[in-house]
């Protein structure tokens, strides 16, 4: 009876993951198909890899994106790695429960929502203060930053949860001062939350189309929205290419996280 | 004497360490506070108070709430319903939402359908096996999400790959039109958000007590009944919270629609978008993005409270 079972869940789960990889894999074979009709076969070929770097407007596009990327996650993981702390450090304040609610509600708030409000927050401080003057890149950053900033707080304070306080009770009974209490021993302990915090921040940033589309001016796009208006005409071999890129560069990023997660979890189970 | 002075400068230098720490710690909660304050909770102030303008051919194109006409001296105050009254008035828009909600709801259940077992294998495997199964259900998460859409793009078209297998395996004979239909949009919804849907699934999973099962089984519960009657109800946090990870984002989905669905499948979030993007609507965008965020703030409220408990 209960091998029966536990067969069914393999074949049900096996199918769930097949689901999961089978678009990626094709989407990866045909990256290298020669024809030009992106569903039929001709045959092995780095064609449309040269042609995704041949792409001017792809390329620079993704310049734009990479560095909208890069400060975006800096910033947010600063700030959300500050309101982390505070959410699971510090006892009652004035607007804790706003604070839970702020870092939160930015996890589910449909994207759509989310650029349209900070789209007309933009346009009503220029009219009022002529700042920010125009949209472009610092508005998309703002934008970026914000949302990323949630997760990065996230998982900054889940790791505090699971984190020993004595650690801290103990150098603060030693007389450390509160900043070089937090510089020299909890930064170090939650540094891998924060650096998964700043790559997941990162990524988030370099695949955000719509919020992108409100808050960016003129002259402005970022690789999604490149993309998007490329594939809304139809499949297209180079993003093909470009997909498979991102794919191989995600695997490693992700896989090198895990390995090392693995062994600093093995390595604190040991010290325990 | 002396002793008294040195208790003072002492006294006098924990006041001054106290208050020190006192506007650090303020200053450590503010920061973030201002930042969420300005750019997440004033904004949908922005959209409420836009939402009650008239759309007008200018920059910005909305009419202002307050007017101050400086020749008579008199400050006007003009608020407009009329984009709410059109939201109910019209079938299009109410329309929009109950489609929106029907294909989240449905999407919602089939991703709870799939990753349930996905999430449950993971639970239930060795450690080394589940920190590898737990990297392939992570991986997609990280890799984009237009582009995964857009794998979907290439496979269910016409002379798609899902279409060959099918006239292959002479299950048709003629190619199906999968691609811009409702069918698509569901596959694409399921298929994007069900990394959201397996992780929390698959913490509460993680944390049941397995001896529960056994005991129930000893007691004489078939496979099935100790599944219904001691499994599911142990991961009811985890299925709500899973489950409302995909549905309040699917609700006002845009891109899966825009690049998968049809011209007819009618979702709010594209409605927004249109409403923004092309008819240069924004009081009656502000208006949709409103009832949207009245539509969707239990639910929200819901994870955030979940979240809070965690804590």
């Amino acid at each position: 009876m209960k091998q029966g079972n536990s067969l069914t869940l393999k074949f049900m789960s096996g199918a769930g993951f097949v689901f999961l990889y089978a678009p990626i894999i094709a989407m990866i074979v045909y990256s290298f198909n020669d024809s030009k009709l992106v569903t039929v076969w001709g045959g092995w070929s780095l064609k449309w890899y040269a042609e995704l770097f041949r792409n001017e407007q792809i390329m620079s596009a993704a310049w734009v994106s990479l560095k909208i990327a890069f400060i975006s996650a800096t910033l947010a993981s600063v700030l959300g790695t500050l309101a982390g702390f505070v959410l699971s450090r510090m006892r009652k304040f004035v607007g804790k429960a706003m604070l839970t609610g702020w870092v939160t509600a930015p996890l589910v708030m449909p994207e759509v929502i989310t650029g349209l409000s900070l789209l007309l927050l933009f346009v009503s401080l220029e009219n009022m203060f002529g700042w920010p003057a125009g949209r472009g890149v610092m508005t998309i950053v703002i934008a970026h930053t914000t949302f990323c900033l949630a997760y990065v707080a996230v998982v900054v304070q889940s790791r505090l949860a699971s984190l020993d306080e004595t650690l801290e009770e103990a150098a603060m009974d030693l007389g450390a001062k509160p900043t070089s209490l937090f510089f020299l021993i909890t930064l170090p302990l939650i540094a891998p939350a924060i650096i998964s915090g700043w790559l997941l921040s990162f990524t988030l940033s370099l695949d955000d189309l719509v919020i992108a589309s409100f808050v960016s001016g003129p002259g402005n796009s970022t690789l999604p929205m490149v993309i998007f208006s490329k594939v809304r005409l139809g499949v297209t071999p180079e993003v093909n290419a470009l997909a498979t890129l991102m794919i191989v560069a995600v695997s490693i990023a992700v896989i090198a996280a895990i390995v090392i997660l693995h062994r600093q979890s093995r390595y604190n189970d040991v010290n325990k | 004497m002396m002793s008294e002075t040195t208790i003072d400068k002492k006294k006098h230098r924990l006041t001054w360490r106290l208050s020190e720490l006192r506007l650090g710690r303020a200053a450590v909660i503010l920061v973030p506070m201002l930042w969420l304050a300005a750019f997440f909770f004033i904004p949908f102030l922005v959209v409420f108070k836009i939402s009650l303008a008239e759309a007008v051919i200018a920059i910005p194109p909305y009419s202002p709430l307050l007017q101050w006409d400086s020749s008579s001296a008199y400050l006007t105050f003009k608020i407009n319903f009329g984009n709410y009254l059109y939201l109910f008035e019209s079938r299009f828009y109410l329309d929009a939402y109950l489609s929106s909600l029907k294909i989240a709801a449905i999407s919602t259940f089939f991703a709870l359908l799939i990753g349930f077992p996905i999430a449950y294998l993971i639970a239930r495997s060795g450690p080394t096996k589940r920190i590898i199964l737990l990297a392939l259900v992570i991986l997609p998460f990280w890799t984009s999400f237009l582009l995964r859409v857009y794998a979907w793009m290439v496979l269910l078209r016409k002379d798609g790959l899902v279409n060959d297998v099918l006239m292959a395996t002479g299950l048709i004979d003629q190619p199906l039109q999968i691609l811009q239909t409702e069918f698509a949009v569901y596959l694409g919804i399921v298929y994007t958000y069900l990394p959201f849907m397996i992780l929390p699934l698959y913490t509460s999973l993680e944390k049941m007590d397995l001896n529960l099962i056994d005991a129930a089984q000893d007691l004489g519960a078939k496979p099935y009944q100790s599944f219904f009657l001691v499994t599911l109800p142990l991961a009811k946090a985890g299925i709500i919270a899973g489950c409302l990870l995909v549905f309040i984002p699917a609700v006002g989905e845009y891109v899966i629609p825009a690049l998968l669905g049809g011209s007819d499948t009618l979702m709010i979030g594209r409605v927004l978008w249109d409403e923004f993007f092309q008819n240069r609507d924004w009081p009656m965008a502000s208006a949709v993005a409103v009832m949207m965020l009245i539509v969707l703030v239990g639910p929200i409220m819901y994870v955030r409270n979940s979240n809070k408990e965690v804590e």
